[in-house]
C-alpha cells in the first residue's frame, strides 16, 4: 500500500481542476489497488466506517457497478439512493435532498446529472466529498482517469502517443474529460467526426478530421465514443447507415491506424453503428479492460479524497 | 472525328482568350485554341470538309463560347415526365446553348438519397443531349426536417444540395445542413423565401399587385432569408449559394456579405433583369414566376450587381410546365418559365446595355457555375471536353414559344426579338444545329 498522500481538494470534480502530479498520484494509487482485485478476498479495510451516497440521476450500468464495487471493496458503507423512488418525484428539490443525505453524516456523495455543474452545486453545499460521475456534457472525471490507467498499461506512457477520440465529441462528457487528461499528461489528441459534431471551440494542440481514414493515420490509441440515435432527427447527421459508412470503426480503418493500435470504448456500444463486432471483439480491443480498470482507479480516489481529511 | 472551327471571335476567360481564332477539336477533346493573323476564307466546296476528313465551320462574324454551365434546372424527371422529361430538357439545354446543366431535386421521388441520383445519371447516358450534374437534396423528401444523405449522393455524383422549390425553413437544421456540407467541400444552394412573409402571395407586392387585387410577395420574404442564411454561412464557414436573387435589398446583402469574406456565391435569372411586375397586367400566368418579378428599381440593381460582380452566376431556373397547368385562374396557376431556350439571347441584352463585357457574360454563363460546382467546364483550354457554343449576334431572332423544344412552352417573352442566339452547339465533340436539334446523343458518356 502507497504512503497516504492525497488530492488537494476535497472533491473530485473535473479533470480539469487537477494537476498533471495529483492525476499521476491517482493512478499509481489505482495500480496498487488492481493488485487487490486479483486476489481471492477483494477487500481491504482502507475505508472502513466510512459512508458513500450512490445519488444517480441518469441511467447507469457501468459507472454506477463500478462505483458501487469500488465502495464495498473499500469496506465503506453503501447508500444507493434511488431516484424514480425518492421524494424528489414529489418535487423536492437537489438541495433539499442534498441537504437531508448530509444531515446522515455521509462522507462521499457519488453524483451523476443531467445538469452541467449539478456536482459542483452539491460540492459547495456539503461538507462531504463529492465525485463527479458524470455531468449533463461536462465532464466524467473517473472515465478519462480510467482511460489513462488503461492507456498507460498497454502503451507505458503518453509521451509521444496519438490518441484519436472518434464520434459525438460535441455531447460527450467523456470526451472533453480525456482531452483535458490526454492533454495534461503529455499525449497528442485528435479529433475524428462529422463536422456537426464537433465542439464550437476546439483546444489547443487538438487536431479535427472530418476523414475518418486520414485521421486514423499513426494512431496509437482509437477511442470511440457511443452516437446516440436521437442526434439525427437534430439534423447532427442524415441516418446511422450514412454515420455508420464515413465514422465507423470496421476491420479496414483499424488497420489503417498503427499496427499494435488499441481500440477503446466507454461503453455502451452500438454495433454496427460505430464500431463492427470484429472490431470489437478483436485482440485489439481493451473495452473490457477499462471496465476492470475503473474499479481499481475508482478506489484509488476514494482513497486519496478520504486521506484528505484524515 | 476532328472539327475546325474558323475564323470565329473566341471569348474563353478561363485563359484570357478575347479575339479572331482557330478551335481545333480531336473527338471529344479540344486539342488547340490558336489566333489568327488573317480569316481565311473557305470554298463552296471545301465548306463542310477538307481532306483529312475535316469537318470544317466557319464561325465568321460569331461568337465562339465555351458551352454554357447551368446551375439551375428543373428537368421535371422522374415523375414529372409530363412537364418535361431528360430528354427534351438536355435537347432544350443545347437549344439554348447550354452543355452542362445542373437539375434541382424537387421531382418525385425526391432526389435525396444515392438511387434516384443513379437513376437520373443512367437516364442521362440513355437519352440526354449534355452533361447532367445533379443538385440533390438537403433534407429527406424536402421536407426541412432531416439532413438527407448528402455524403452518399456525392459519393455517387451531386455536385451541390438543395431544396430549391422549397426554403429551408428551420434555421437549426439550415446550420446542420451548412456545417455538414464543410466536409463534402460543396455549396448548399439557397432558395432564399420566409414562408411565413409570402404567406400565398403570388406576384410581387406592390402598386401591381394592389392593381390587380393579387396577394403580394414582399422584398422581405426573400431578403430577410438570404441575411439569415448569409450569418449561418459566417457561422458555420459553410459555402452558400444564393439562388434566383431578385431585389435590390438582396443583392445589398450579398455585397456586404462578400465584403466581409462570407463564402457566399450569388445567382440571378435573366427574368431579373429584363422584366418587371408590369409584365403580370391582364393577369398574365407565363409571368407567374417564384421569386415573382420586381420593380423597374429592382431590376437596375440586379444589372448592378452583375456589373459589379456581387452576383456571380446567370442561371436560368428553367421551370418548365404543362400548358393546362398554366392555362388556370392566376390564384391556381403554377410558378415558373420555360427559360433555357432563351437565356442567352435575353442575357446578350446586358453586353447590348454595356452592362457586362461578352468576357464577363461568359463568366457569368460558363466560367463561374463551373469554378462554385468544382466541375472542370466553361473553358476551352486545350484538354477541356469539347463542349462550345457559336453565337450569332449579327442578325434579329424571334423568339417562339411554339417552337421551344422544351416540353414547357412557359414563356412571357413569346414574340420578343432577340439580338443574338446560339446558331450552333458542340457537345463533347458532337454538333447539334440549333434549329433542328433531334437526335439525342449517342457516342460517349455524358456524366463525366
Amino acid at each position: 500500500m502507497p504512503m497516504l498522500r492525497s488530492l488537494k481538494s476535497k472533491d473530485l470534480l473535473g479533470v480539469k481542476e487537477l494537476s498533471p502530479d495529483e492525476i499521476h498520484l491517482i493512478l499509481e494509487t489505482a495500480t496498487g489497488f488492481k493488485e487487490v482485485l486479483g486476489r481471492d478476498i477483494k477487500k481491504v479495510p482502507a475505508l472502513r466506517g466510512k459512508t458513500v451516497v450512490n445519488l444517480f440521476f441518469e441511467p447507469s450500468t457501468r459507472t454506477k457497478t463500478s462505483f458501487e464495487l469500488a465502495e464495498k471493496r473499500l469496506s465503506t458503507d453503501v447508500l444507493n439512493f434511488s431516484v424514480p423512488t425518492s421524494s424528489v418525484v414529489k418535487g423536492e428539490s437537489l438541495y433539499d435532498t442534498i441537504k437531508t443525505i448530509e444531515a446522515y453524516g455521509v462522507d462521499f456523495v457519488v453524483i451523476r446529472h443531467s445538469f452541467s455543474g449539478a456536482p459542483y452545486f452539491i460540492a459547495r453545499n456539503v461538507r462531504a466529498s463529492v465525485i463527479n460521475a458524470g455531468d449533463g456534457v461536462h465532464e466524467h472525471p473517473t472515465q478519462a482517469l480510467l482511460d489513462a490507467f488503461t492507456i498507460q498499461e498497454k502503451k507505458g506512457g503518453f509521451s509521444g502517443i496519438e490518441v484519436a477520440i472518434v464520434g459525438d465529441i460535441l455531447h460527450s462528457r467523456v470526451a472533453k474529460s480525456n482531452i483535458h487528461a490526454l492533454s495534461m499528461l503529455g499525449a497528442k489528441v485528435r479529433l475524428i467526426g462529422p463536422p456537426t459534431l464537433m465542439p464550437p471551440h476546439i483546444p489547443e494542440g487538438v487536431r479535427v478530421f472530418y476523414d475518418m481514414d486520414d485521421g486514423l493515420n499513426g494512431v496509437d490509441v482509437i477511442m470511440m465514443l457511443r452516437i446516440q440515435m436521437e442526434r439525427q432527427g437534430k439534423g447532427f447527421f442524415p441516418s446511422t447507415q450514412e454515420y455508420f459508412r464515413y465514422w465507423g470503426l470496421n476491420l479496414r480503418r483499424l488497420n489503417g491506424a498503427k499496427k499494435d493500435a488499441i481500440v477503446m470504448h466507454p461503453g455502451p456500444m452500438n454495433r454496427g453503428i460505430e464500431i463492427t463486432s470484429d472490431v470489437a471483439d478483436s485482440p485489439q480491443s481493451v473495452i473490457l479492460d477499462q471496465v476492470t480498470n475503473g474499479i481499481a482507479v475508482r478506489m484509488a480516489v476514494m482513497y486519496l479524497l478520504a486521506g484528505e481529511r484524515a | 472525328m476532328k472539327i475546325l472551327i474558323m475564323n470565329g471571335h473566341i471569348i474563353d476567360p478561363a485563359q484570357g482568350f478575347d479575339g479572331i481564332g482557330d478551335i481545333v477539336i480531336e473527338g471529344r477533346k479540344i486539342k488547340e485554341v490558336r489566333r489568327q493573323e488573317a480569316p481565311r476564307r473557305l470554298t463552296q466546296e471545301s465548306e463542310k470538309c477538307d481532306d483529312s476528313g475535316t469537318r470544317i465551320i466557319d464561325a465568321a462574324g460569331m461568337f465562339v463560347l465555351p458551352g454554357l454551365v447551368d446551375m439551375h434546372t428543373h428537368l421535371r424527371e422522374p415523375g414529372f415526365e409530363y412537364k418535361e422529361t431528360i430528354r427534351t430538357g438536355t435537347l432544350a439545354a443545347v437549344r439554348g446553348g447550354f452543355t452542362s446543366v445542373c437539375c434541382m431535386p424537387n421531382t418525385n421521388p425526391v432526389n435525396d438519397n444515392e438511387t434516384v441520383t443513379e437513376f437520373i445519371l443512367r437516364k442521362t447516358y440513355a437519352e440526354g443531349a449534355c452533361f447532367v450534374y445533379p443538385v440533390g437534396a438537403i433534407t429527406k423528401g424536402q421536407r426541412g426536417e432531416e439532413l438527407a444523405e448528402m455524403g452518399m449522393m456525392k459519393e455517387v455524383g451531386c455536385v451541390a444540395f438543395s431544396d430549391d422549390g422549397h426554403p429551408v425553413m428551420n434555421s437549426l437544421i439550415m446550420r446542420r445542413a451548412l456545417e455538414y456540407s464543410r466536409m463534402l467541400h460543396v455549396p448548399i444552394i439557397s432558395h432564399c423565401e420566409d414562408m411565413s412573409l409570402s404567406d400565398g402571395g403570388v406576384m410581387n407586392e406592390g402598386a401591381v399587385s394592389a392593381l390587380l387585387g393579387l396577394r403580394g410577395i414582399p422584398d422581405a420574404a426573400e431578403e430577410v432569408m438570404i441575411a439569415r442564411d448569409i450569418i449561418l454561412s459566417k457561422l458555420t464557414r459553410g459555402r452558400l449559394h444564393i439562388a434566383h436573387a431578385s431585389t435590390k435589398g438582396s443583392v445589398a446583402l450579398i455585397r456586404k456579405a462578400k465584403a466581409d469574406g462570407i463564402p457566399v456565391t450569388a445567382e440571378t435569372c435573366p427574368h431579373y433583369f429584363s422584366i418587371t411586375e408590369d409584365a403580370v397586367k391582364g393577369y398574365n400566368t407565363n409571368a407567374k414566376v417564384n421569386p415573382p418579378l420586381r420593380t423597374q428599381e429592382d431590376v437596375e440593381a440586379v444589372k448592378e450587381g452583375l456589373r459589379d460582380a456581387t452576383i456571380d452566376v446567370i442561371a436560368t431556373d428553367h421551370a418548365p410546365h404543362h400548358r393546362d397547368e398554366k392555362l388556370q385562374e392566376f390564384d391556381k396557376a403554377l410558378f415558373g418559365i420555360s427559360g433555357i431556350e432563351t437565356a442567352l439571347s435575353l442575357s446578350l441584352g446586358l453586353v447590348q446595355e454595356g452592362v457586362l463585357s461578352m468576357s464577363q457574360l461568359v463568366e457569368k454563363m460558363a466560367l463561374n457555375p463551373a469554378r462554385i460546382l468544382g466541375i472542370g467546364k466553361g473553358s476551352l483550354v486545350a484538354g477541356s471536353d469539347a463542349d462550345v457554343v457559336l453565337v450569332d449576334v449579327t442578325r434579329d431572332f424571334r423568339i417562339e414559344a411554339a417552337r421551344f423544344v422544351s416540353l414547357g412552352k412557359n414563356t412571357p417573352f413569346d414574340g420578343w426579338m432577340a439580338k443574338g442566339a446560339p446558331l450552333t452547339v458542340i457537345v463533347k465533340g458532337k454538333i447539334f444545329e440549333a434549329e433542328s436539334t433531334a437526335a439525342p446523343l449517342r457516342d460517349g458518356d455524358c456524366r463525366k
